[in-house]
C-alpha cells in the first residue's frame, strides 16, 4: 500500500496529491508518469508524474475527477492509501541544450507541464508559458507558472479570468512578432495540441507533444497505447509508454489519437456516474 | 490387481459440458478421480530408461511417481514430481504433453501414450487438497539473488535456489505475481487460485516477492548490485505485441491477444460490473492459431460473442496450439478459418457526421485465401496467396495472436547486455549473457514460446547461478 501523505483540492474537479513511493521519487524526472490502481479490484490508470522529492520520498500527483477510478481517488484523504502505484514509466522530457523555451498547457494538463516548466528554469533556461482553462473556477497553478517563467500568459475560453481565447491566441501573436524559441512543449487535451501544433507549425520551431491514451500495464506489453506517426509519409505505429509518453509533434496522427481516446467514453460515462451516486453525488 | 492395465486408450479427462462451459471462466477440465489416476498409472510399463523424462524440459522422473501413484501413495508421488518441477499444478494442466513426454511414451506406439499430464495434475491437485503447509525452510547459505519476473521461469529460479538455501527477491512489474499464469493464461484453464498457492509456496520457502517494480526503470540491474544482490536472473517474458502491419489496424476494437487477455484475466473484465472495459459480444476474429489464439477465442466466447473465428494462414495439421485446446475451442464453437490471411480492417467513417459515436469502430475485414508450398527453413510449408480470393468478412472486434518481441525497459538500462537482432538477450548453455552474474531465460531470451520451456531456462540458470556463487 502506498499512503497518501498531502491533499490538495485545486479546483473543483482537480485534486493534487503526494503518494509515498521512495523508490519512485528516486527516479522520476519531468514527462514521465506512473501507474495506480486505488484498490484491490480497480483498473490500473496511467498518471503524468506532476513532481517529486527525492529526500522526502513523495511523488505528486494531479488528476481531474473524470472517470470512476479518479472519482474513487479524489474521494481518498491524507493519511489514507492506495494499492499499488508503480513507476516511473515512460522516457523523460528532453530538455538538454534547451535556451529558450514556449510552454502550453491546458487544463490539468498543466499540472504535467509545470514540472517541465520548473526544471528548464532551474536549467537557467528562459521560459514563456501559456496556460488555457474553460473559465475562471478551473484556473490552477497560475502562482507556480509564474515564478518558474520569464513571461505567463493566462488564457480562459470565456474570458473570466486572464485573456479570453484558447492558446493559440498567444501562440500566433508571439511568432507573428518575430519571437523565436528552441522548442514548444504542449501538454494538454488531445484536440488542444492538435491546433498548438498547427500554430506552431508555420514558425518551423520544433514542437513536442505530451500523449496519453489508454494503457493497461504501461510496460510495453499490451499495446493498447499504441498511436501512429507519419514519417516521410511512412505510418509507423509507437507504443507511447515505452516510446514515449513525448512525441514530435508533428508526426503526431492526432485524429487517430482522437478516435482511440474515446473507446470506452460510454463505458466509463456509466462507471463514473455509478462512482458518484455512491458518494451521493451528481455526475458532472 | 492387474499389474498393467493393457487398454489401448486412456481414461478420458472429466470436462464440463462445452455448451454449459462456453458461457463461464470455471475450469474446463475437472481432474481424475483417484480410481482414474491409479487406472491410468496402471497402463505405465515402468520402461528402465525412461523415454519420458527425456521428453520433459524439467527432466521429472516420470516412471517413478506414477509408480507411487499405483501404490495409491499419491504424497510420494508429489515428491518425485515436486523435487524438479517448481509449478506441478501449471505444468500438469498447460504443458503441450503430446509433444514432450507423452510423444516418447512407448504404448503411444500402439494406441495411446499414457496421460502423463492428467496424471501429473492430479497428483498436484491431491497434494494441494491434502497436504499440510509447513514447509521446511532450508538453511541460508548467506548469499542474495535477484529474480527479475514472476511467471514461469522467474519461479522456477527463485524456487530451486531458494531450496538450495538462497535467499531470493522477485521483482514484479504488474500488481500480481504469476506474468503469463495471471496476465494471459484464461481462468477456465488455469485457474489463479492454483498460481496463488504455488507463489505462496514459495514465499514459504523464504521468497521475498516484491510488485510495482520495474526492473530497468524502477530499480536497474546495475542498482541490484549495489544493493548486495550478488546475481540476477532475468526473466522479465514476453514485450511489445506483434501487429501485422495492414491497413486498419488502429481501429478501436482492434486489440493484441496481450492486452484483451489482460483485460479480462489480470483486471478481472470477465465479471460483472468490472472496473476494467473490454468490448464484448458481436463477432470476433482472433489472427494467429497458436495457444494464445485459442485462449482469447474461447475468452471472447465466454465473454458473449456470437461468432468466433480463429484465423489461420496454414492448415490445420500446422496449428501451433496444444491439440487439446483446438479441440476444446472447437467442440464450445470457436471456427476455424485455415489457409486464411487478413490483408484489412476496415473501420466505420462518416464524413458528414465526424462525431457519430460509431466512428472509427470495427466493421470487417478483408481475407485473402492461402495455400501451402514448399517447406521453409524449419521444414513447415510456406503459405502463398492465391491471386483473387479476396473476401471480406463483418466482425466487430479484431485480435492478433502472432506473437511479441521482448521487453526492451532492460536492455535499454543496462549496459554490456548483449541481444540478438530481435531483441532477445543472448545466453550460454547455462543461462548467462554477457555480464558477469547476469543470467537470463524464457521468453526474454527466446521471444514467445511455452511455460514449460520458460521453467527448463528457469531450472538451468539456477543450477549455473549456484554453481557461479559456490565458487566465486
Amino acid at each position: 500500500m502506498y499512503k497518501i501523505v498531502e491533499k490538495k483540492i485545486l479546483n473543483p474537479t482537480v485534486t493534487e496529491m503526494k503518494i509515498e513511493a521512495p523508490l519512485v521519487a528516486a527516479k522520476a524526472e519531468p514527462g514521465q508518469f506512473i501507474i495506480l490502481r486505488v484498490d484491490e479490484e480497480g483498473e490500473r490508470i496511467p498518471l503524468t508524474v506532476a513532481g517529486y522529492d527525492r529526500t522526502a520520498g513523495w511523488v505528486k500527483i494531479i488528476f481531474q475527477a473524470v472517470g470512476s477510478t479518479t472519482e474513487k481517488l479524489a474521494h481518498l484523504e491524507a493519511g489514507e492509501a492506495i494499492q499499488d502505484f508503480a513507476g516511473p514509466l515512460g522516457v523523460p522530457t528532453e530538455l538538454d541544450g534547451l535556451s529558450r523555451v514556449l510552454i502550453v498547457g491546458g487544463g490539468v494538463g498543466c499540472a504535467i507541464a509545470l514540472p517541465i516548466a520548473e526544471k528548464l528554469h532551474e536549467m537557467g533556461a528562459a521560459v514563456t508559458s501559456v496556460i488555457g482553462f474553460r473559465s475562471r473556477e478551473l484556473v490552477i497553478l497560475e502562482d507556480e507558472f509564474r515564478a518558474a517563467s520569464d513571461e505567463l500568459f493566462v488564457m480562459t475560453d470565456d474570458g473570466s479570468y486572464g485573456r479570453e481565447g484558447n492558446v493559440c491566441v498567444p501562440i500566433t501573436e508571439l511568432f507573428d512578432s518575430g519571437e523565436k524559441f528552441d522548442k514548444v512543449i504542449t501538454i494538454g487535451p488531445l484536440v488542444m495540441m492538435k491546433f498548438v501544433v498547427a500554430a506552431v507549425r508555420p514558425s518551423g520551431t520544433p514542437c513536442d507533444v505530451s500523449m496519453n491514451p489508454i494503457m493497461i500495464d504501461g510496460t510495453g506489453m499490451c499495446g493498447g497505447c499504441r498511436l501512429t506517426l507519419v514519417k516521410d509519409g511512412k505510418r509507423v505505429t509507437k507504443f507511447a509508454c515505452v516510446d514515449g509518453p513525448d512525441f514530435n509533434g508533428y508526426e503526431v496522427d492526432f485524429d487517430e489519437a482522437i478516435s482511440r481516446s474515446n473507446m470506452y467514453r460510454d463505458f466509463e460515462r456509466k462507471k463514473h456516474e455509478q462512482t458518484c451516486n455512491l458518494f451521493g453525488k451528481g455526475a458532472k | 490387481m492387474a499389474k498393467f492395465n493393457m487398454r489401448p486408450d486412456r481414461n478420458e479427462m472429466p470436462t464440463q459440458d462445452p455448451k454449459v462451459r462456453a458461457h463461464n471462466f470455471s475450469e474446463v477440465a475437472l481432474g481424475y478421480t483417484e480410481e482414474q489416476a491409479v487406472d491410468e498409472a496402471l497402463r505405465c510399463l515402468g520402461c528402465k530408461n525412461m523415454p519420458c523424462k527425456d521428453g520433459c524440459p524439467v527432466n521429472i522422473r516420470i516412471p517413478e511417481f506414477i509408480a507411487k501413484i499405483k501404490e495409491c501413495d499419491f504424497e510420494g508421488a508429489y515428491e518425485i514430481i515436486s523435487s524438479t518441477s517448481a509449478l506441478p499444478a501449471v505444468c500438469g494442466r498447460v504443458c503441450p504433453q503430446e509433444r514432450q513426454c507423452e510423444s516418447k511414451c512407448v504404448r503411444g506406439i500402439k494406441g495411446e501414450s499414457v496421460g502423463i499430464g492428467r496424471l501429473e495434475r492430479f497428483v498436484a491437485d491431491w497434494h494441494n487438497a491434502h497436504a499440510s503447509s509447513a514447509v521446511p525452510v532450508p538453511a541460508s547459505n548467506g548469499h542474495k539473488v535477484a529474480v527479475v519476473g514472476s511467471g514461469p521461469s522467474g519461479l522456477t529460479c527463485a524456487g530451486d535456489l531458494a531450496r538450495l538455501g538462497y535467499k531470493v527477491t522477485v521483482f514484479e512489474a504488474l500488481h500480481t505475481a504469476g506474468g503469463v499464469l495471471v496476465y494471459g493464461i484464461p481462468e477456465f484453464r488455469l485457474p489463479k487460485a492454483i498460481v496463488k498457492r504455488e507463489v505462496d509456496n514459495l514465499k514459504a520457502l523464504g521468497v521475498e516477492i516484491m510488485t510495482n517494480i520495474i526492473i530497468g526503470k524502477t530499480l536497474t540491474v546495475d542498482e541490484l548490485f549495489e544493493r548486495g544482490f550478488e546475481a540476477v536472473y532475468i526473466a522479465s517474458g514476453a514485450g511489445l505485441p506483434s501487429f501485422m502491419g495492414i491497413p486498419g489496424e488502429s481501429y478501436k476494437g482492434v486489440y493484441s491477444a496481450n492486452e484483451f487477455l489482460t483485460r479480462s484475466n489480470l483486471m478481472k473484465a470477465y465479471l460483472d460490473n468490472p472496473d476494467t472495459p473490454i468490448m464484448k459480444g458481436g463477432t470476433v476474429a482472433v489472427v494467429g492459431g497458436g495457444n494464445v489464439a485459442m485462449d482469447a477465442a474461447r475468452t471472447a466466447l465466454r465473454l458473449g460473442a456470437e461468432k468466433v473465428y480463429i484465423v489461420y494462414r496454414r492448415s490445420l495439421e500446422e496449428l501451433p496450439a496444444r491439440r487439446e485446446e483446438v479441440e476444446h475451442a472447437v467442440e464450445e464453437g470457436v471456427e476455424l478459418m485455415l489457409l486464411t490471411s487478413p490483408v484489412e480492417i476496415f473501420g466505420y467513417e462518416n464524413k458528414d457526421t465526424p462525431r457519430d459515436p460509431r466512428c472509427g469502430f470495427v466493421t470487417g475485414m478483408r481475407c485473402q485465401k492461402m495455400r501451402l508450398g514448399e517447406p521453409d527453413e524449419r521444414g513447415r510449408r510456406r503459405p502463398e496467396l492465391i491471386e483473387g480470393s479476396e473476401f471480406d468478412i463483418p466482425v466487430d472486434t479484431v485480435i492478433m495472436a502472432i506473437g511479441t518481441t521482448p521487453n526492451p525497459l532492460i536492455k535499454n538500462t543496462t549496459d554490456g547486455l548483449a541481444v540478438n537482432s530481435r531483441g532477445g538477450i543472448i545466453v550460454d548453455d547455462g543461462g548467462k549473457t554477457s555480464r558477469d552474474a547476469v543470467y537470463a531465460g524464457g521468453d526474454a531470451v527466446t521471444g514467445a514460446a511455452t511455460v514449460i520451456s520458460a521453467m527448463g531456462a528457469g531450472k538451468v540458470a539456477a543450477a549455473a547461478i549456484d554453481e557461479y556463487l559456490k565458487t566465486k
